[in-house]
């Protein structure tokens, strides 16, 4: 049974309204159902989608959100479609990074949003197979929300719903590849060969994209790229979800405009920042910067990179005074290191030895003889060496640690360890086997 | 004609550290501590390519690729070839 949608009626949102995404939310931030969301943006242009949304993309210089930030056009232009090649495309909404909660937040609160961007996807790309992939806790919910959808002939392809297994690495381009090929785990594979794009789910073309990313498409297709240009700035325009810990008492998710400076993002005066060692930006592949540059800082991916790190998928972690950084990157290498999928050589043996020796720095610093040289080595040697960029992110990560927390390497190895070592950690490390379910309330 | 540039590049998956390369190829291949190779991307002259095939040929995990190297128009203009299939 089909009830016809209307499109939306009455003018585009001001251009400069905001919040954007999270704009629908009423202010208990309940769930929007499919009713509110069609009252509020009415449906999607699917049926007009081709390569003029492509086009819409690429005016709109929308980039990535799942933490590579490659810029959206260019990703769709790259996968070959049409008659003989029908792509499979992928909302990858797995987010295995401990850290971040947006897209979680996102697929509870929105789904519709990241639903239309999927449907966007498939019918710009002709794609056959539409796939919505999240942790295990969010597949119901999704496919209650799937279910509205196809009453009211919303999709052109049927979308299914898979879980992603709980692990950091779930939520790699060829991990997730390789659970819809029907493999139970979620193993990155190497894709230097045969790119995904060309090549993925069933050896055909695949676009995995990540699910705030596909939200913001969902706008950008209404409303048009001038439109999505109002908010953010030449380089990097638009908004993006930010995952913030430490700076409240429990992790919020926010919108805000790329280019904010990040203390008004964080809200935070300059006596505040005393407070805090340091900031981790874009989570545990992400970088470590001091306080000082936090506060000079424009929320923007080509700022971070400059400042030696990564907005990454949005996280935003504030290292409090009251723990041992050494300690709490230890924790977090370690995490790394049994989150690894164990494939590659160099990534065993040299995650393994970045967990020994950076909880040698935390704990035992006599045990390292040669100071940070043999860390820095190690990250070298890991650096770009595995089938996925684990290893690559973890080297950044310890890293940006060393060249932040210089004051506490120094007193660590010179044998005065700060009292903190053995505080409570504030970065999240899930254990494996007390993993929880976490469906929406994590945040 | 302008030549093609050729470069290794190794499957880490596959690879389980023989070492057969780093052997038959140091120009190219060096070894890490535990064994891995560490392979420089850099384009192979004419006169080392029968040297990478070989290195690639004697591979006993099959995971040394010579490749065909990117063209920097952008990841969707991939050309590769495997000379050993």
């Amino acid at each position: 049974m089909r009830a016809p949608v209307a499109a939306r009626r009455g003018p585009a949102p001001e251009a400069t309204a905001f919040p954007r995404l999270l704009g629908g939310l009423g202010s208990d931030g309940a769930p929007v159902d499919l009713e509110a969301h069609l009252a509020r943006w009415g449906a999607a242009p699917v049926a007009s989608a081709g390569a003029d949304l492509i086009d819409k993309l690429s005016a709109s210089g929308v980039t990535g959100h799942g933490g590579a930030w490659f810029p959206v056009a260019t990703k769709w232009d790259s996968i070959p479609h049409g008659r003989f090649s029908r792509p499979v495309v992928v909302a990858n909404g797995a987010e295995g990074e401990p850290a971040s909660g947006k897209d979680a937040f996102l697929l509870t609160r929105l789904p519709h949003l990241v639903l239309d961007g999927l449907s966007l996807a498939a019918a710009a790309l002709e794609a056959s197979q539409a796939v919505v992939y999240v942790p295990g806790p969010l597949v119901r919910m999704v496919e209650a929300a799937v279910d509205a959808r196809r009453h009211r002939g919303l999709d052109p392809v049927g979308i299914q719903v898979i879980a992603a297994p709980d692990r950091f690495i779930a939520g790699q381009e060829s991990s997730v590849v390789s659970i819809l090929n029907g493999r139970r785990e979620a193993l990155p594979s190497f894709i230097g060969i045969e790119p995904i794009r060309t090549r993925g789910v069933n050896n055909r073309p695949t676009l995995v994209q990540n699910v705030e990313t596909l939200a913001h498409v969902a706008l950008i297709a209404r409303f048009g790229p001038t439109w999505y240009r109002g908010l953010g700035t030449e380089q990097s325009p638009g908004t993006m979800l930010v995952t913030v810990t430490g700076r409240w008492a429990a992790p919020v998710v926010m919108e805000a405009p790329l280019g904010m400076p990040l203390r008004d993002v964080l809200d935070l005066s300059p006596g505040e920042a005393e407070n805090y060692l340091g900031a981790l930006l874009g989570g545990y592949g992400g970088g470590w910067v001091t306080m000082s540059t936090l506060m000079s800082l424009p929320l923007s991916e080509p700022a971070a990179r400059q400042a030696h790190s990564s907005l990454g998928a949005g996280v935003v972690a504030l290292l409090p005074r009251t723990v041992c950084p050494l300690a709490e990157v230890a924790r977090v290498v370690s995490y790394m290191d049994e989150q690894a999928a164990g494939q590659c050589g160099p990534c065993i043996h040299g995650l393994a030895g970045l967990a020994q020796l950076t909880q040698a720095l935390a704990f035992r610093p006599s045990a390292l003889p040669g100071g940070t040289r043999s860390i820095l080595d190690v990250c070298d040697l890991v650096d770009g060496r595995g089938a996925c960029r684990h290893p690559d992110g973890v080297a950044r990560f310890v890293r940006s640690a060393l060249a932040v927390f210089t004051d506490e390497v120094t007193s660590h190895l010179q044998g005065r360890p700060c009292q903190l070592t053995n505080a409570r950690g504030v970065l999240p490390c899930p254990r494996p086997d007390a993993i929880q379910s976490v469906g929406g309330g994590r945040w | 004609m302008v030549r093609r540039k050729l470069t290794l590049v190794v499957d880490p998956i596959l690879c389980d550290g023989h070492g057969v390369c780093a052997e038959l190829f140091p120009e190219r291949v060096s070894m890490d501590p535990w064994g891995f190779p560490i392979v420089d991307n850099e384009d192979i002259p004419v006169q080392l390519e029968d040297h990478a095939q070989r290195a690639v040929s004697s591979c006993p995990r099959l995971a040394l690729h010579l490749v065909e190297r990117r063209q920097s128009s952008g990841r969707a203009g991939r050309k590769e070839k495997h000379p050993a299939s």
